[in-house]
C-alpha cells in the first residue's frame, strides 16, 4: 500500500454523532491548524435535527490557500458507528482512518489500502473521569490531542487556544489540558507518529481572519446602523439575529440610562417580521431581516408592497437546499429567481452576492445604505456554506468617516422654502423620488402610503398613465442601482481569451482554483465574479467580448443563467450552465473538469484554443 | 374616489382648540364608502376626539391593512402621515413604525375580515407584545369590498343578505384582547358617538396596547333583520357597563354622570379616566372579572359596550425591549456604529 504523504495539503474529516459536543472540539482542531500558520476551510455537514443524527466535519488544510472544498477525504475520523460503513469507504486509497478502539473491530469492517489507527478513546475516557456528560466531551479533545501528535501540531498551539478560551475559568482550562494530553500521551506511546499527512509550521495565514458569514452579516448590521431587526427562526440564518443581537448587548447600549439603541423582535412568523421591517424602514429607522428560501416564500406580498410604496428594507437570505422544506441543512444558490421577482405583478429587486464572511460584512452594511437611497427592498444572497461555516477571509475594515447614506428624506426645513413635494415624482432623473418621514410637519409633506397606484403626488389613481409612469420610473430606478450596487470583479487570464466564465457568491473560493487549475492544463478563461443584480454595465461588456461563457451556479435550473438571458437579451447558444446543486458546496473538480468536457472539442478548432494548448 | 379632495376654505369663525386647529383640519379626503356606513362615523368620532384631545395631527400615524374599514385612514387626519399596508398585517407595520419613532401617536384601523380572519395572528400578537396604539376595529361582520361574504365575527345562525346561514362560530376580539394582555379593551357601536368619542380618546392616550371592537353595521351588505351586526339589532341588544370621560392631564374638566358609582383612574401620563360604572357589580380593572362578564351576557344575546377593562400601569413593548427614549430613527452614526477601533478588536478576535 502506497500511503498518502502530503505536508499542509489534505482533507480530513470528522464522522460524529449530532448533540454529542465534537463540533467546538472540530473547531479547535480546525483552529489549531490556522495557528500553525497553514490555511484550513472546514465544513459543517449537519442532518436537520438536534441529537442522534450524524453530523460531519470536514476540514481541508491547505497551504495555498485554496479554500473550496476540494473532493475527497485523506484521513476520516470515525467517531460514529452508525455511518462507519460509508464513512470507511470514503477515504481514498492510501489514506488514513482514525477510530475509537476500545471495543475491537472485524477484519471485514476495515479496508487493507488504508492506514487504520486505533486509540481506545472511551477506555482512556472512562479512566480519568467519571462524569458521564464529562466523558462524552473530553472523549472529543482526547481525540483531538492524538491527532495532534499524529499530525504533529504543537501541544503549545492547543495550550493557547484553551489558555484564551478559558480565561479566568482555570477548572476547565486544567481539564481541557488534561485531555489533550491523555490523547498525546497515548500516542507518543503506542504508535508511530507523524503519518505521512502533517502539519507544518508556515506563514500562510497572515492577518486573515476566521469567521463565518452570518456572524459577519449582523456585524455588518450594527456597522451599518440597523435599529430595527425582526426575524422568525429558520435555518441556516437564524445566528444572524442571534448574533446582532449579541453585538448589541455590547455595542447599542446607552452609557447612562442602559437602554438600548435597537429594537429587536423575534416575530410570530415571517410575515410578521418583514412588516415589523416595513413599518421601520417606512418610519425612517434602518431595519432588515434575515431569513432562508422558505421565509422568503411567506415574505413575498410585503416585498411587493415594499417595491411598489418604494420602502427601504433589508433581506439578508440565507439560503439553503429547496423546494419546499428540500435540504434545509445544505447548501445552493437557489432562491435567485424567487428574490429578483418576488411578489406579484412586474418587479425586479436588487441582490448582492457576498462570496464570504468579509462581504457578508461589507454587503450588509452596503445593503442598509442601499435600501435607504433607492427606496426599496435589497437581498444580501449568503447561502448555508457562507453563512454557517468559519472560513478565512480579509479583516473587516471601517473608516469612520464613512456617513450612513440616508438616501432622499425632505426635512421640513425644505418643505417651508417651497420645495416642492411629489412623493412619486422623479425629480432628479434618476428614477428616485423624495420622501419625508412621518411627523415631519405640521401642514406640509404628509401623503398616504399605498400599495395601490397613484399619480406622483401620492394622490390615489387608477389612471393608466398614472401606472405607466409609476412602473417606468421604477425601471429606471432599477437602472440607477445597476451603478450604485457593488460592481463586478474581472479576473483577466494571461493571454487574450475569447472564453469567459461567470460566477458568483460561495463558489468563489472553488472558482479560484478550477481556474489555475484549467490554467494549468491549457485552458485560458477571463473570469467576471457577479457582485449584484441588477447586471452592471461590464457584464455586457463581458458578454460582448467572449464567444462562450460558462455560468456556474449552484442550483438545478440554471438560474442566473435565466436572468442573464432575461435581463441582458443575451443568445442562449453562447452560454454554458455548469451547475452543481446536490447540497454540498461545489468543488473546484467539479468546476474545472465540467469546463474542461465541454472545451475539448472546441480547443481543435479554434486558433486561440490551439495556442493556449 | 378618493382623490376628490375637500374644499380648503373654512369657515371663519370655526372653533379652534388649544393647539390653534378647527375640527377641519382634522378630516381627511371625501369618504367613498356608502351612505350611511358606520365607519363613516367612526371616522367622524375619531375627528372629534383627537380635536378635543388637542393632537397635533402631523404627530399621529395611522394605518390600516385592507378592506372597506382599512380605507378610512384616507377619511380623516389629512396631515398625517398613513399607511394602507397588506390584508390583516397591519398589526405589525405599526410595530416596526412604532418601533422607529416612539415619539408619535399610532392609530391602527381595521375590519372584522382584517382582523379577525387572516390577521388573527397578527392582531393577537400585537396585543400580546403590548404595543402602544390605539387599534379600532370597526367590525361589521362581512365583507363589504367583495360584496357580502360572512366574516370570521359574524354570529353563528345570522343570515347573510342573500339568505345563507353562517355554520361557524364567531371570534370575539374582545375577548382574546383580554386574555392576550391588552391593557385597554372596549366595545361601541359606531352609532353611539357619546359613548364613542371618549373611548378613542382614552385609547389614544394609553400607555400601552387598547383596542377597541366597534360595531359598524353595513348598510349594503349586512343591516337586514337576520343579522346580528344591524343597526337595529345593535340598538336592542346593547348593553352599556360604563361611560366614560376623559380627561387630559392637568385639565379643569368636570363631568357628571347620573348613574352608577364614579371612578377616576389617573393614567401614566396624568391624565385620567372618569368612569362611571353602569352596573354597580362591573369592575373595569379586573381582567377576567371582565372577561366572564361579558361572555355571560354574550351567551345571553347581549351586547356589552364600554370600556371593558383597564390596566393603568400598561408596559409597552418600548418598555419590555429597555429601548431609548430618543426615536431610534434619528439617532446618527455617532451613536450607532462602534467604528474601526473596535472592529479592529473584533478581527483580533478572529485570529
Amino acid at each position: 500500500m502506497k500511503r498518502i504523504e502530503a505536508v499542509n495539503d489534505f482533507v480530513i474529516k470528522f464522522a460524529n454523532v449530532n448533540g454529542s459536543g465534537s463540533a467546538s472540539a472540530n473547531e479547535l482542531f480546525a483552529k489549531a491548524i490556522l495557528r500553525m500558520g497553514v490555511p484550513v476551510s472546514p465544513r459543517n455537514i449537519f442532518p436537520s435535527n438536534i441529537q442522534g443524527m450524524p453530523t460531519w466535519y470536514e476540514a481541508r488544510v491547505c497551504e495555498k490557500g485554496y479554500l473550496g472544498r476540494r473532493g475527497g477525504v485523506d484521513m476520516m475520523v470515525a467517531m460514529n458507528p452508525q455511518t462507519w460503513a460509508a464513512d470507511v469507504a470514503e477515504v481514498q486509497s492510501g489514506g488514513y482512518l482514525f477510530y475509537d478502539s476500545t471495543r475491537p473491530v472485524a477484519e471485514s469492517a476495515l479496508r487493507k489500502d488504508i492506514e487504520v489507527i486505533g486509540v481506545p478513546l472511551t477506555e482512556i475516557c472512562n479512566a480519568a473521569y467519571a462524569d458521564p456528560r464529562q466523558r462524552q466531551l473530553f472523549k472529543n479533545i482526547i481525540y483531538v490531542g492524538a491527532l495532534s501528535v499524529l499530525l504533529d501540531v504543537d501541544a503549545a498551539v492547543f495550550e493557547t487556544l484553551f489558555a484564551e478560551q478559558y480565561r479566568g475559568k482555570e477548572l476547565l482550562l486544567e481539564s481541557n489540558v488534561r485531555a489533550l494530553h491523555l490523547g498525546r500521551d497515548y500516542v507518543k506511546n503506542h504508535l508511530q507518529a507523524p503519518l505521512g499527512i502533517r502539519v507544518q509550521r508556515a506563514d500562510k495565514v497572515g492577518n486573515q481572519i476566521f469567521t463565518d458569514g452570518n456572524s459577519a452579516a449582523a456585524l455588518g448590521c450594527v456597522y451599518g446602523g440597523a435599529t430595527v431587526a425582526a426575524w422568525y427562526p429558520i435555518t441556516p440564518s437564524s445566528s444572524v439575529a442571534e448574533t446582532f443581537q449579541k453585538f448589541c448587548d455590547k455595542f447599542r447600549v446607552e452609557p447612562q440610562s442602559g437602554k438600548n439603541r435597537v429594537a429587536i423582535v423575534q416575530a410570530e412568523d415571517e410575515l410578521a417580521s418583514i412588516g415589523v421591517v416595513v413599518g421601520a424602514g417606512w418610519n425612517g429607522a434602518r431595519a432588515f431581516t434575515a431569513t432562508s428560501g422558505p421565509g422568503i416564500s411567506l415574505m413575498t406580498e410585503f416585498i411587493g408592497l415594499a417595491y411598489f410604496a418604494e420602502i427601504p428594507i433589508t433581506i439578508i437570505d440565507v439560503q439553503r437546499g429547496g423546494p419546499s422544506t428540500g435540504m434545509p441543512t445544505r447548501t445552493q444558490q437557489s432562491d435567485l429567481l424567487a428574490c429578483a421577482y418576488a411578489s406579484h405583478g412586474d418587479t425586479k429587486h436588487v441582490l448582492l452576492f457576498p462570496e464570504d464572511p468579509h462581504e457578508c460584512f461589507e454587503h450588509a452594511a452596503a445593503a442598509l445604505d442601499l435600501a435607504e437611497r433607492l427606496q426599496t427592498p435589497i437581498f444580501v444572497m449568503s447561502d448555508l456554506d457562507i453563512g454557517m461555516n468559519q472560513r478565512l477571509c480579509k479583516p473587516f475594515t471601517w473608516d469612520d468617516a464613512r456617513a450612513y447614506d440616508r438616501g432622499k428624506v425632505m426635512t421640513a426645513e425644505e418643505l417651508e422654502a417651497g420645495k416642492d413635494f411629489g412623493r412619486y415624482k422623479d425629480v432628479d432623473g434618476d428614477g428616485i423620488p423624495w420622501r419625508t418621514l412621518p411627523g415631519t410637519h405640521p401642514t406640509l409633506g404628509s401623503y398616504f402610503t399605498r400599495g395601490t397606484t397613484r399619480d406622483p403626488y401620492a394622490r390615489y389613481s387608477e389612471r393608466g398613465s398614472d401606472y405607466v409612469y409609476n412602473m417606468e420610473r421604477l425601471l429606471k430606478k432599477f437602472k440607477t442601482a445597476a451603478a450604485l450596487a457593488p460592481q463586478p470583479e474581472l479576473r483577466r487570464a494571461e493571454r487574450a481569451t475569447r472564453l469567459g466564465v461567470l460566477y458568483f457568491g460561495s463558489t468563489s473560493p472553488a472558482m479560484r482554483e478550477a481556474l489555475d487549475v484549467l490554467t494549468q492544463q491549457g485552458y485560458e478563461l477571463d473570469a467576471l465574479r457577479l457582485r449584484a443584480f441588477p447586471f452592471a454595465e461590464s457584464v455586457s461588456q463581458f458578454m460582448a467580448e467572449h464567444d462562450k461563457v460558462f455560468v456556474v451556479e449552484q442550483n438545478r435550473d440554471a438560474q442566473m443563467h435565466t436572468l442573464l438571458v432575461n435581463e441582458l437579451s443575451i443568445d442562449p447558444a453562447r452560454l454554458v450552465k455548469v451547475l452543481h446543486y446536490d447540497g454540498t458546496p461545489i468543488t473546484a473538480r467539479f468546476i474545472s473538469e465540467a469546463i474542461a468536457q465541454n472545451l475539448t472539442p472546441v480547443q481543435t478548432e479554434t486558433p486561440l484554443q490551439k495556442e493556449a494548448a | 374616489m378618493t382623490y376628490l379632495a375637500k374644499p380648503k376654505l373654512h369657515h371663519p369663525t370655526l372653533t379652534t382648540n388649544a393647539v390653534g386647529y378647527t375640527r377641519r383640519d382634522y378630516e381627511g379626503r371625501v369618504s367613498t364608502l356608502c351612505a350611511g356606513c358606520g365607519h363613516d362615523s367612526i371616522s367622524a368620532a375619531i375627528v372629534q376626539a383627537c380635536w378635543e384631545l388637542n393632537i397635533e395631527p402631523h404627530r399621529v400615524a395611522k394605518l390600516s391593512g385592507i378592506g372597506c374599514s382599512s380605507k378610512t385612514p384616507d377619511y380623516f387626519l389629512g396631515a398625517s402621515h398613513g399607511f394602507n399596508t397588506v390584508h390583516g398585517r397591519m398589526p405589525s407595520v405599526l410595530t416596526g413604525a412604532n418601533l422607529a419613532n416612539r415619539d408619535l401617536l399610532y392609530l391602527g384601523v381595521s375590519g372584522d375580515g382584517d382582523s379577525a380572519s387572516i390577521g388573527l395572528g397578527q392582531f393577537a400578537n400585537a396585543m400580546r407584545r403590548g404595543v402602544r396604539m390605539a387599534y379600532i376595529v370597526e367590525n361589521n361582520g362581512v365583507y363589504g369590498l367583495t360584496k357580502g361574504q360572512f366574516s370570521a365575527t359574524a354570529d353563528r345562525g345570522s343570515k347573510s343578505k342573500k339568505g345563507a346561514v353562517n355554520r361557524d362560530n364567531p371570534v370575539d376580539l374582545v375577548g382574546l384582547a383580554l386574555q392576550l394582555g391588552a391593557t385597554y379593551v372596549a366595545r361601541s357601536f359606531s352609532g353611539d358617538k357619546e359613548q364613542l368619542v371618549p373611548l378613542i380618546k382614552g385609547a389614544l392616550e394609553h400607555g400601552g396596547a387598547a383596542f377597541i371592537d366597534v360595531i359598524s353595521p353595513c348598510v349594503t351588505f349586512n343591516n337586514h333583520s337576520g343579522s346580528t351586526k344591524s343597526y337595529d339589532y345593535v340598538r336592542w341588544h346593547d348593553e352599556a357597563v360604563s361611560r366614560i370621560d376623559f380627561l387630559p392631564a392637568h385639565s379643569e374638566i368636570t363631568v357628571d354622570y347620573a348613574a352608577g358609582s364614579t371612578i377616576d383612574v389617573l393614567q401614566h401620563d396624568g391624565s385620567t379616566l372618569r368612569l362611571s360604572k353602569l352596573h354597580a357589580d362591573y369592575d373595569p380593572t379586573d381582567r377576567y372579572a371582565a372577561l366572564s362578564y361579558m361572555h355571560e351576557r354574550q351567551a345571553r344575546g347581549e351586547i356589552v359596550t364600554g370600556l371593558l377593562y383597564l390596566d393603568p400601569v400598561a408596559v409597552d413593548l418600548h418598555v419590555s425591549l429597555n429601548t431609548s427614549d430618543t426615536p431610534l430613527n434619528t439617532l446618527q452614526a455617532s451613536e450607532l456604529c462602534p467604528g474601526a477601533q473596535a472592529l479592529e478588536k473584533i478581527n483580533a478576535s478572529l485570529r
